[in-house]
């Protein structure tokens, strides 16, 4: 009976293969259509959900909803307003007073004081905590204490900042900086409850915040259910009764299940399908700018780009690129022909020009070619676009690009493209500056200020300068408008240094990205704010 | 037969190393995935110089294989970027799949096989021919197609199913994408089987039993599909370990989330503990699964003997 023997071997491992996929099955969770409750489409979290470690739309989406912080951006017009601040005084544009409102608690019954921020703040910045937003909290004396460049912190705390009393702290920064109390509307710095530093896993298993919504159950890696918080004291309550965040795998999916009648919102509407969506969905679809800027860089630390007489060159090749047929094209107007280095999302009041590029951001391709012959020519009569291509159609575009600037110069293929597989490699070689040539950069603002689209950017030295571009009179700009007290005027002040960007251009602003989404007929008054975030304690279930 | 299966697991353990050895390295080498995780910003020195040193990844690359092996032992498959363990994320994961793989081997078996036997059995009339022209349209539609073919014409355009699994996965949602999974293979198993029946149809063995008046039932399912399955049987077998690696097309699109879109979220944000510890693990289905088709072998063919 040698045959049984191995029968029963067989069947015994088939036996355990059942049991094991026997647990794990459950009942269907059911799809939309549950009661006054949003369900919308929802993407993995990158990083834990912590305020300060959140960088990405999807965990932000969620800090949106649970979290309210002291300044809050309009949803329409993008300015700061107070939120949980009653008032932020400053005399000398660097010492700041901050004066709470009364009545705020947390969802847990604890009391918002002047201690939750601080707090919070505080651990943010601390370099042990390795939250990827530290760097917002630099302008904060005592930032190099809890997060030094190298080697270990010698303080837990930034003595920059002190609790006055429940309600009041001030904080010193390392340097003047007026527009800072509008930037405090970022979620890094959000306020935290002590459940937070006492119980930390548990915490992020449930976070627990002070916004218009309660997290009422989170299964990581595949859904939230947010439920609205009755005894949310501000004055933007939710006017629905929740809503559901569903992870999808792929945002065609989640286009599919809206279709289908499975899910009330996607917010991310996918390329393929653009071209179907006005039929699909009608004026249920909502596409406008967001606060996000592509650029070509050039990589100004080559010699061969910034020696003098090749900023005609970047010129010409900027005026050689037909922004409008590209973004019609291949973006289906999901993108805006870039006029300046800011976003319309910021408003005209906010900074942005549409006039500030002028001639060098409108395509013509006989100035173009004439200004690139006057400075010299293509550096060895190449030019190689690098960019990831993993994502967003940046290969399309790229080649667009280059058949744009080829057909103006009419000498051949004299610009090729470099795809690199994945975004980590592409930034490697990005931040290694080993590129030759002109490459992309994207850049999300994290606040709705023209000073986070030219400081980061171009200022020498710092963070996302990728291109090493450096001009004395443009840092000097900056510097003044971070001290001008009045709003107005440091906004002149800034668009005075991007007029150097204009004249100098280190990068060639390409276009203004859009926030797209789509939802179902049950809803109604859905918007996106400037970061693309859908406003979700306005929309309405019908 | 005790000690064959001992000596296999233990041949198992270099193939293991080695394997795991060959992904660790190509995952490394992909690029560094501190940087990708702080998105178009320039990461912060300090606490990429942090998060570097945690995550073992400025020690050389042997160290940081052997530290990562070590870990494995202790069943510590190291932790994924958004904090979660990754062995949590397998326990969600691999039941899904497996949920998923057996629902479309079970296809491919049943219908495959059935298939496989009919046009076997009528080689050269019109069913086979008609056959063999579907199995071959099957093979050169890829899966993307029929995936989203599919799901829009049964899901939304008709109506009949949901087309998106929900986060639990219960079978009967599994239906639908495990047909899509199982559609290829499914016509190499038809083909397959069909080969070996109608080879086997003139062995003597048939014409044997046909000889000493067994019924026409018995001599096909006792005799002459027993031996004609070895070739099916070595085919399913590797296609396991395919089915549970390889179905990262079908739950994308419909939205499955097992380990097939782990591993694609893992390798797009450079996440290296996960596509390693899922990898390993895959690598463990492969040779479990190998183990078990010879062991079938023995089963179907008595002339087979382990020793």
């Amino acid at each position: 009976m040698r045959g049984a023997t191995h029968a029963r071997w067989a069947a015994g491992a088939v036996a355990v293969a059942l049991a094991a996929t026997a647990c794990g099955g459950g009942s269907d969770s059911g799809g939309s259509g549950e009661a006054g409750i949003v369900s919308s489409s929802w993407g993995d979290p990158q990083n834990p959900l912590e305020p300060a470690n959140t960088n990405e739309v999807q965990g932000g989406k969620v800090l949106d909803m649970v979290f309210r912080g002291l300044m809050r951006y309009d949803p329409e017009t993008g300015e700061a307003q107070n939120m949980l601040a009653e008032r932020i005084e400053t005399q000398d544009s660097q010492n700041f007073t901050i004066t709470l409102k009364e009545g705020w608690t947390f969802s847990n019954g604890e009391p918002v004081t002047a201690q939750s921020f601080v707090d919070a703040w505080n651990y943010g910045a601390d370099v042990r905590n390795k939250q990827n937003n530290a760097p917002f909290f630099s302008d904060i004396v005592g930032y190099d204490d809890v997060h030094p460049a190298s080697g270990d912190p010698t303080a837990k705390t930034m003595k920059g900042l002190v609790v006055k009393d429940a309600r009041t702290f001030t904080v010193a920064l390392d340097k003047k900086f007026s527009t800072w109390p509008d930037t405090l509307g970022y979620q890094a710095f959000s306020p935290l409850p002590k459940a937070f530093f006492t119980d930390h896993a548990a915490w992020l298993d449930k976070p627990v915040g002070n916004g218009p919504y309660t997290v009422d159950s989170y299964t990581k890696g595949t859904g939230m259910k947010l439920r609205r918080w009755d005894g949310y004291p501000g004055e933007d309550k939710a006017v629905n009764g929740g809503v559901d965040l569903k992870v999808y795998t792929d945002n065609n999916t989640a286009y599919t299940d809206l279709i289908s009648g499975n899910l009330d919102l996607v917010d991310d509407i996918p390329a393929q399908q653009l071209k179907n969506v006005k039929n699909d969905l009608g004026d249920r679809y909502i596409n406008q700018p967001a606060l996000i800027m592509q650029t070509l860089t050039f990589p100004l630390y080559d010699p061969r780009w910034s020696k003098p007489g090749m900023e005609k060159v970047r010129r010409g090749i900027s005026m050689a690129i037909n922004r409008d047929e590209i973004t019609r094209q291949i973006f289906r107007e999901t993108r805006t022909p870039a006029k300046d280095w800011t976003s319309p999302a910021l408003g005209e009041k906010g900074g942005f020009n549409p006039t500030l590029c002028g001639d060098a951001c409108t395509y013509d391709p006989a100035a173009a070619k004439q200004l690139i012959q006057e400075g010299g020519g293509l550096p060895g009569g190449k030019v190689t676009l690098t960019s990831n291509v993993d994502t967003g159609s940046h290969r399309d575009w790229m080649d667009a690009v280059c058949n744009s600037i080829n057909n103006a110069l009419g000498e051949g293929p004299a610009c090729t493209v470099n795809p690199v597989g994945t975004f980590a490699d592409f930034r490697n070689q990005q931040s290694s500056y080993k590129l030759t040539g002109p490459f992309r950069s994207g850049w999300q603002a994290d606040y709705p200020l023209i000073q986070n689209f030219l400081q980061p950017l171009y200022y020498t030295g710092a963070s996302s300068n990728y291109g090493k571009f450096s001009d004395p009179q443009f840092d000097k700009l900056v510097d003044e408008a971070n001290q001008e007290a009045d709003p107005a005027q440091a906004v002149t002040k800034f668009q005075d240094a991007e007029k150097i960007l204009a004249a100098q251009m280190p990068a060639i602003p390409l276009w203004y990205q859009n926030g797209s989404a789509g939802y179902a007929e049950r809803l109604s008054d859905v918007a996106l704010n400037q970061f693309s975030v859908p406003v979700y304690n306005r929309i309405k279930v019908s | 037969m005790g000690r064959y299966v001992i000596r296999r697991l233990l041949q198992m353990i270099p193939v293991f190393i080695g394997s795991t050895f060959l992904i660790f390295i190509m995952v490394y080498a992909l690029g560094d995935p501190v940087a990708a995780l702080f998105g178009d910003k320039a990461p912060d020195p300090a606490t990429a110089a942090r998060i570097r040193k945690d995550l073992y990844l400025d020690r050389p690359l042997w160290e940081q294989y052997l530290h990562y092996m070590g870990q494995i032992f202790q069943g510590d498959f190291g932790t994924a970027f958004n904090g979660q363990p990754v062995t949590e994320l397998m326990a969600s994961a691999f039941p899904v799949t497996l949920r998923l793989t057996l629902v479309a081997i079970t296809i491919e078996i049943v219908v495959g096989i059935t298939l496989g036997v009919v046009s076997g059995l009528r080689r050269g009339r019109t069913i086979d021919t008609t056959l063999l022209v579907l199995t071959l349209v099957v093979i050169s539609v890829p899966t993307f197609v029929t995936g989203y073919l599919l799901q829009y014409l049964l899901g939304v355009k008709w109506g009949w199913v949901r087309p998106t699994v929900s986060p639990d996965a219960p079978l009967n949602e599994l239906i639908l994408p495990g047909i899509v999974l199982a559609l290829v293979s499914l016509a190499y198993v038809t083909r397959l089987s069909r080969t070996s029946i109608a080879e086997n149809t003139k062995a003597d063995y048939v014409r044997t039993a046909v000889a000493k008046g067994l019924p026409r039932r018995r001599v096909i399912t006792r005799h002459l599909l027993r031996n004609s399955l070895i070739p099916v049987v070595t085919f399913i077998g590797t296609d396991i370990g395919a089915l549970m690696g390889g179905a990262i097309v079908t739950e994308r699109i419909f939205n499955i989330h097992g380990v097939g879109y782990q591993l694609y979220q893992g390798i797009l944000r450079n996440n290296s503990p996960t596509v390693v510890g899922f990898v390993t693990i895959l690598v463990i289905v492969f040779l479990l699964a190998n183990l078990l088709v010879d062991l079938l072998y023995a089963v179907l063919d008595p002339r087979i003997r382990y020793a």
